[in-house]
């Protein structure tokens, strides 16, 4: 039987990516110009504040770090155009920064405070780039692409035992049907591996893949270990275990579901993309924050993400699509919520009928429609994952 | 009646959907479609777990067919199953691996 076909409208950009936004990306190449770059979003329509905590006073390999993301960001196919907002004496790459991103094709402009005397000049001058920029993208019409050109990140928080039962295997669903169509899928979450790894490693590609999944976990779990503690309470969280998950190894057999079933064709690091179609696994840690900003480093077009508890976090640059386990946080939290997939737990439904749902909200919001978090802009709040101390 | 759903053949545990008391009279339903009636010994909240049988203090916690944890005090069926009574095996700074195989009894791998 014929597979049906799947289309998404979107942006296509020069690089041959598609997005499903077309934003005006404003980069501190530092956390200390954070509010130039806050009083420039907030004075400008269509553009998101990339608002990280990084890049000065850190390991030189954490700097490499900040500069691969803080480009990836700029990748990212729902990036139309970039502002870099450097203060001047940053640890941060500007000049790799800006140029990398030029590759794309996408117009890319850079102001530099101390420069320009000052963080008022400065945003006087950002806000006149910011402008020009966003009228050179704006007119940007979607075109109808195949599915298969589609990103999907993963992340499930925020999570009870409803999660493992009802909102990770909706996306386990999900992803399953994407991989099928020939789209891409990333999940991450490293920590939440822990006590499920075999599992994972038998739908490896190969033996290499294997040994990959085997070697990021036990690289987690050595840097949680090393601490002389116990890591309940740091995972699972209070909140997890308040909502009935006892242990580690209960969240992440949880946790897991929501990747699906398919091979998994690599292992990526914090600051790659995927190297090809199909399901790829992001070597993350499980904090909402670091692991979307992980997400869109990949180039993902929208992010299906799995609660129990209620996780209301967005990303500046990425639809973020929550499917709720729980039908008693649905039904308290549902402006937050856009699925309701505790009626799994009910018996109202099942994972099939909400994974549909899930999967048509999902083009829906690839095509423009606003996920409730983007609506109200609850898409703030990022940072990024670094290895070394600041210093 | 109030139900619990235990997913895996393998598992000892139970999640229940609603919160449930001591006394109440809790239906399991399993993955194949067979229910069975337990006796709720504890008052248990919404999500958490119930054991279906006893388990020995070493002895492996089995959900979604697969280690959890192991039980840290004895439970018996119709307890209520969480932190109090079992304790995770993995990312455990305070353990060695003499704390780890006294406490497993080298039961778990």
């Amino acid at each position: 039987m014929a597979k049906k076909k799947y289309t998404f409208h979107g942006y296509v950009r020069k690089d041959g990516k598609v997005g499903t936004r077309n934003f005006v990306a404003v980069i501190p190449s530092v956390v200390c110009v954070s509010e130039v770059v806050e009083s420039i979003v907030n004075n400008t329509s269509g553009t998101q504040g990339i608002i990280h905590h990084q890049g000065c006073c850190q390991t030189p390999p954490d700097l490499e770090r900040i500069t691969d993301c803080l480009i990836k960001i700029g990748e990212n196919p729902n990036v139309g155009a970039v502002l870099i907002v450097s203060l001047g004496c940053e640890g941060v790459d500007t000049d790799r920064l800006e140029a990398t991103i030029r590759k794309t094709g996408k117009p890319v402009e850079r102001i530099n405070v101390q420069e320009l005397g000052g963080t008022s000049r400065s945003i006087q001058v950002g806000m006149d780039k910011a402008q020009k920029l966003i009228r050179a993208i704006s007119g940007l019409q979607r075109e109808e692409v195949d599915i298969s050109r589609f990103v999907m990140g993963i992340k499930c928080g925020a999570s009870d035992t409803t999660s493992g039962i009802a909102s990770n295997p909706v996306i386990g669903y999900v992803a399953d049907k994407v991989v099928d169509l020939g789209g891409t899928v990333i999940f991450g979450e490293t920590t939440e591996f822990i006590g499920a790894e075999h599992i994972l490693q038998r739908r490896a590609k190969n033996e290499h893949v294997a040994s990959e999944i085997g070697r990021i976990v036990t690289e987690m779990e050595n840097r949680a270990k090393a601490i002389g503690v116990d890591m309940r309470k740091g995972q699972p969280t209070p909140g997890n275990i308040k909502g009935g998950l006892s242990t580690i190894e209960e969240k992440s057999l949880g946790a897991i579901v929501k990747s699906g079933t398919r091979t998994i064709q690599g292992v990526i690091g914090y600051t790659e993309a995927p190297k090809g179609n199909g399901l790829w696994i992001k070597d993350s840690p499980g904090r909402e924050i670091e692991l979307l900003s992980g997400m869109a480093v990949a180039g993902a077009d929208v992010i299906l993400f799995s609660t129990g508890r209620g996780a209301p976090q967005g990303f500046p640059v990425v639809p973020v699509v929550k499917i709720c386990g729980n039908p008693i946080t649905y039904n308290r939290m549902e402006h937050d919520m856009d699925l309701n997939a505790g009626l799994i737990t009910t018996g109202e439904k099942s994972i099939a009928e909400i994974g549909d749902e899930a999967f048509e909200m999902l083009l829906r919001v690839a095509n423009g429609e606003k996920s409730k978090g983007e609506a109200i802009n609850y898409n703030k709040s990022m940072d990024f994952y670094c290895l070394g101390p600041v210093i | 009646m109030s139900k619990a759903i235990k997913l895996n053949e393998k598992d000892n545990v139970a999640t229940v959907f609603s919160d449930v008391k001591k006394d109440d009279i809790l239906e399991i339903l399993t993955e194949t479609g067979e229910s069975w009636d337990l006796n709720v010994l504890i008052d248990i909240p919404y999500g958490h777990k119930i054991a279906l049988e006893d388990i020995n203090v070493g002895q492996q916690v089995t959900k979604y067919g697969e280690e959890i944890g192991v039980a840290s005090k004895p439970i018996v069926a119709g307890d209520y199953v969480h932190i109090h009574n079992i304790e995770s095996i993995r990312g455990r700074g305070d353990w060695d691996d003499k704390k780890k195989s006294e406490i497993t009894n080298d039961m778990v791998k």
